[in-house]
């Protein structure tokens, strides 16, 4: 049996866009940004990288298919670049190509990069998405929002909660990613909100209101990895390496079985536990120090404690009323404001999470930053709770 | 002895929209002036994903209720408003109903005698051959804002099975049919609307020029004098048939609510339905007359045996069924005569891909399922290989329908983002009672009417509309059983 990644790959540099509504850039502006802080933090030539793994989602939308797009963008020395593609959890795809290709030896230096430009449509929300031609014939015309306001019920019947309370949970949820962002310089919703605020606001999908979802944003963020030791021979001293990298798709148990009650994400639940095998971690809730998971509705993020481990089932609700997952709590998720506030611009934003740990790790974040966090975990969920692909990440500084 | 033919059974379907009449007159008032008397009643109109097949489907489905299919050898689906003039209604309703592709299938069309004349083609064709004719009317027939049109129809459907032998809730005792040319109103192929003539002129010079003479000559094939007659159903507005009654000699008590109050007129499908609401209370050996209007009439007398017409809801209970309505602009919208601003969403390209949906229709259409061979697990849609993860198997999967399943609602929203003609969107997972879950659309809930554990059943209704290619998809979607 293969051990996996675990220590095997070091991110020598990172870099992140401004998240937001950038009307005065299209895909390549917002690589560029990225690329150019990335770059530098790592401390090499653009030309040192020998490979790279581009993550867009929606191609319709400017950034187009193939590899191409990042290989124009930078300019590169026709470095070979794969273009993937796994719904939300493209960047956390992207940055995993990039890793097993330095884990196996096949380059000493690799990028992965993410980016979404998603404000060119014309209207508010996401992009209508191409599907395919018998899905068309059946399924409900879903929104994002939609498909996931579909937890609170089933969360709420699950565990005999009033949706009022689990409501007040959700508003505390966005609240918290509010306060956060206010501190987080490159985050798109930088404003602070009222719990009332929050419980009051139009419907979207019952029983999201407008404050139970992220924002549609623009936006890119990329990492540059490496070994270990050529970090070392680089002169990197403080070093995060990456401890897992862990994907579960669905394989149609959820939409298609009764063995699923809708109360969940039973990708995640795989992908957690697959994450925390390779990076021997036992005891996810008190081993990990902060988290960035895949809040795209505040109903995500309090359901994602329980599937994730850091709430018993049918505890979310009391532990994110008590704060648990607030900037000072046991576990504190979303520093930066998470997909809510920072901003969700699909291909970017499991790098971006990605940078947020490493921020933390390195003790970069300034104003929001955690006291000394050695371990922190990543997590997306693409897709809609009844079909998804979800992704685990655990970065750790390393002790060399 | 020649073995009696009949109507086995009745089914029936009216759309759960009940428009107020007061509310039409609220909004057209100022053009129309004082018509005179109040508005009164309601009628009945379809949702944005309701047309005649849907409701001519539903209706088949209420008369076939419980009931074996495969008797059936041929389907006769009777409409002036057909949503296809190329492409077979009839075929698409005899999928819906997962009937074999052995049944013959018919359009009927051409006027609102359609339906009484596939009627009559249904008894010969039982008469001489084997299987029992499945006859299904419906219409959707619009009207110009402020027409006396738009107050008087109605949207609906029925259908009756009609056989040979033995079962029959009513017998063929005989009939007669006289073909005139005469135009109290009608609609070019090309236009939306029906031109009708003045009122009186209908009555005085056709109604009761035509009409009774059909009805004498069928009650003279029937070999029975017009005192026996028990129920008089006349086609059109119920002020006709006191005047044909009385030119007829036939009781004034014979004759039938036109039910105008409930639902209003339904064009090709009304007389179905009004011949419904006699077998639902006719006793056995009750002579009955129905009479059709259009270019002429058909009259066809039956006798009833006492044997339950109505295996399903029947027409007491959708008449029930409806929920009252004062949005006019609704009514209108629905009916497609104003275009709603649906946002930039609704602009998505809506195009079939033909081939997917013939190589689909089975799952589609026919809501046709898999269970697996191996394990049992029913699933949706059909897969190569088994969704039950202790399974998992390849090609174990045995088709099995589902249209006729009830489940409960697992998970749901109301969706007020995505684009919809009747927002919100409501949609979620259904869990049938047979185990398979199924990712569907909500029909005729508003917001508010559904939660977890909700019972469910499934109803034909539109699925997309393409106006770029004038095409309309069709699929199945769960609604709450209401009792």
């Amino acid at each position: 049996m293969a051990a996996g990644i675990r220590d095997k790959v070091a991110i020598l540099g990172m870099g992140c866009s401004r998240f937001g509504e950038r009307w005065d850039s299209g895909p390549d502006d917002l690589m560029v940004e990225a690329f150019k802080e990335a770059v530098a933090d790592a401390g090499i030539e653009r030309d040192r990288i020998e490979a790279a793994w581009l993550g867009v989602f929606y191609q319709e939308q400017s950034t187009s298919k193939s590899g191409l797009p990042l290989s124009m963008a930078l300019r590169l020395p026709n470095t070979p670049v794969t273009r993937v593609e796994n719904l939300c959890a493209t960047g956390t795809e992207a940055l995993r190509g990039a890793a097993y290709a330095v884990a196996a030896g096949a380059v000493d230096i690799a990028l992965a990069m993410g980016v979404e430009k998603l404000k060119d449509t014309g209207f508010a929300g996401l992009p209508e998405r191409t599907k395919g031609t018998f899905e068309d014939l059946w399924h409900p015309g879903f929104t994002p929002p939609g498909a996931f306001a579909q937890l609170g019920a089933a969360y709420a019947a699950r565990h005999g909660f009033k949706m009022d309370d689990v409501k007040r949970a959700m508003a505390h949820v966005s609240w918290k990613s509010h306060e956060n962002a206010a501190l987080s310089p490159r985050a798109h919703l930088r404003n602070r909100i009222t719990i009332e605020q929050a419980l009051t606001a139009p419907m979207i999908a019952y029983p999201l209101g407008t404050y139970d979802c992220c924002g549609v944003s623009d936006g890119a963020a990329c990492a540059i990895v490496t070994t270990p030791e050529i970090a070392a021979s680089l002169g990197k001293r403080d070093m995060v390496t990456i401890k897992a990298l862990a994907l579960a798709p669905s394989n149609g148990v959820e939409m298609g079985h009764a063995s699923w009650d809708g109360s969940h994400t039973i990708t995640s639940r795989i992908a957690a536990a697959r994450a925390f095998k390779e990076a021997g971690i036992t005891n996810p809730a008190e081993q990990i120090d902060l988290m960035e998971v895949h809040d795209c509705f505040s109903i995500t993020e309090l359901v994602l404690m329980e599937d994730l481990g850091f709430s018993a089932p049918g505890r979310a609700v009391h532990d994110v009323l008590d704060g648990r997952y607030d900037r000072d709590g046991a576990v504190p998720c979303q520093t930066d404001g998470g997909l809510k506030c920072f901003g969700h611009p699909v291909g970017a934003s499991g790098l971006r999470m990605a940078y947020e740990i490493y921020t933390q790790l390195l003790g970069r974040a300034g104003e929001r930053q955690l006291k000394s966090p050695a371990l922190g975990l990543t997590h997306n969920l693409g897709g809609i709770p009844n079909r998804n692909v979800a992704s685990v990440s655990v970065l750790g500084l390393h002790k060399g | 002895m020649i073995s009696p033919v009949g109507i086995r059974s009745f089914g029936a379907y009216l759309p759960r929209l009940r428009l107020e009449r007061s509310a039409i007159a609220v909004a057209t008032g100022w053009a129309t002036g004082n018509r005179g008397g109040k508005p009164k009643g309601t009628r009945s109109y379809c949702a944005w994903d309701e047309d005649s097949l849907t409701m001519a489907v539903e209706a088949a489905r209420d008369c076939l209720a419980g009931s074996d299919r495969s008797g059936l050898a041929s389907l006769a689906f009777a409409s002036t408003t057909h949503p296809f003039a190329d492409r077979s209604n009839a075929g698409v309703v005899a999928a819906a109903l997962n009937l074999p592709e052995t049944v013959r299938g018919v359009d009927a069309s051409g006027n609102l005698r359609a339906g009484s004349g596939a009627l009559l083609q249904a008894f010969a064709q039982v008469r001489g051959t084997p299987g029992d004719a499945l006859v299904v009317a419906a219409d959707r027939r619009l009207a110009k804002p402020a027409s006396e049109q738009e107050m008087s129809y109605g949207h609906g459907a029925a259908a009756l099975r009609v056989g040979a032998g033995a079962e029959l809730a009513a017998e063929l005792l005989g009939s007669a049919s006289l073909q005139d040319d005469f135009v109290d109103h009608y609609r070019a192929s090309a236009s939306d609307f029906d031109y009708a003539l003045e009122e009186r002129w209908v009555r005085d010079e056709g109604y009761l020029k035509i009409v009774p003479r059909a009805i004498q000559s069928a009650l003279q094939a029937a070999g029975l004098e017009q005192a026996a007659v028990k129920h008089l159903v006349v086609q059109g507005p119920g002020r006709f048939a006191g005047a044909i009654a009385k030119a007829t000699g036939i009781a004034a008590e014979a004759l039938q609510d036109d039910l105008g109050s409930t639902c209003g007129d339904t064009g090709t499908a009304h007389p179905f339905l009004m011949l419904g609401a006699v077998l639902e209370k006719a006793a056995a050996g009750d002579v009955i007359v129905l009479a059709s209007f259009g270019q002429g009439s058909d009259a066809i007398v039956l006798r009833a045996t006492g044997r339950a017409p109505s295996p399903g809801r029947g027409l007491q209970g959708v008449l029930a069924e409806g929920t009252l309505d004062q949005q006019y602009v609704r009514f209108l919208a629905n009916c497609g005569l104003v275009e709603i601003d649906w946002g930039m969403r609704a602009e998505r390209d809506n195009r079939t891909a033909q081939s997917v949906a013939w190589r689909k229709h089975r799952d589609v259409t026919s809501f046709i399922g898999g269970q697996c061979s191996q394990c049992g697990t029913v699933q949706f849609p059909r897969s190569r290989a088994c969704v039950n993860p202790a399974c998992r198997a390849f090609d174990t999967q045995v088709e099995i329908a589902l249209a006729e399943t009830v489940g409960k609602v697992k998970t749901y929203t109301e969706d007020w983002l995505a684009v919809t003609r009747s927002p919100p969107h409501v949609y979620g997972n259904v869990a049938l009672d047979n185990g398979a879950n199924v990712f569907a659309e909500f029909a005729d809930t508003p917001a508010g009417t559904i939660e977890v554990g909700t019972p469910v059943r499934f109803v034909f209704r539109i699925k997309d509309f393409d106006a770029v290619r004038a095409f309309r998809r069709y699929f199945w979607k769960a609604t709450p059983v209401r009792t």
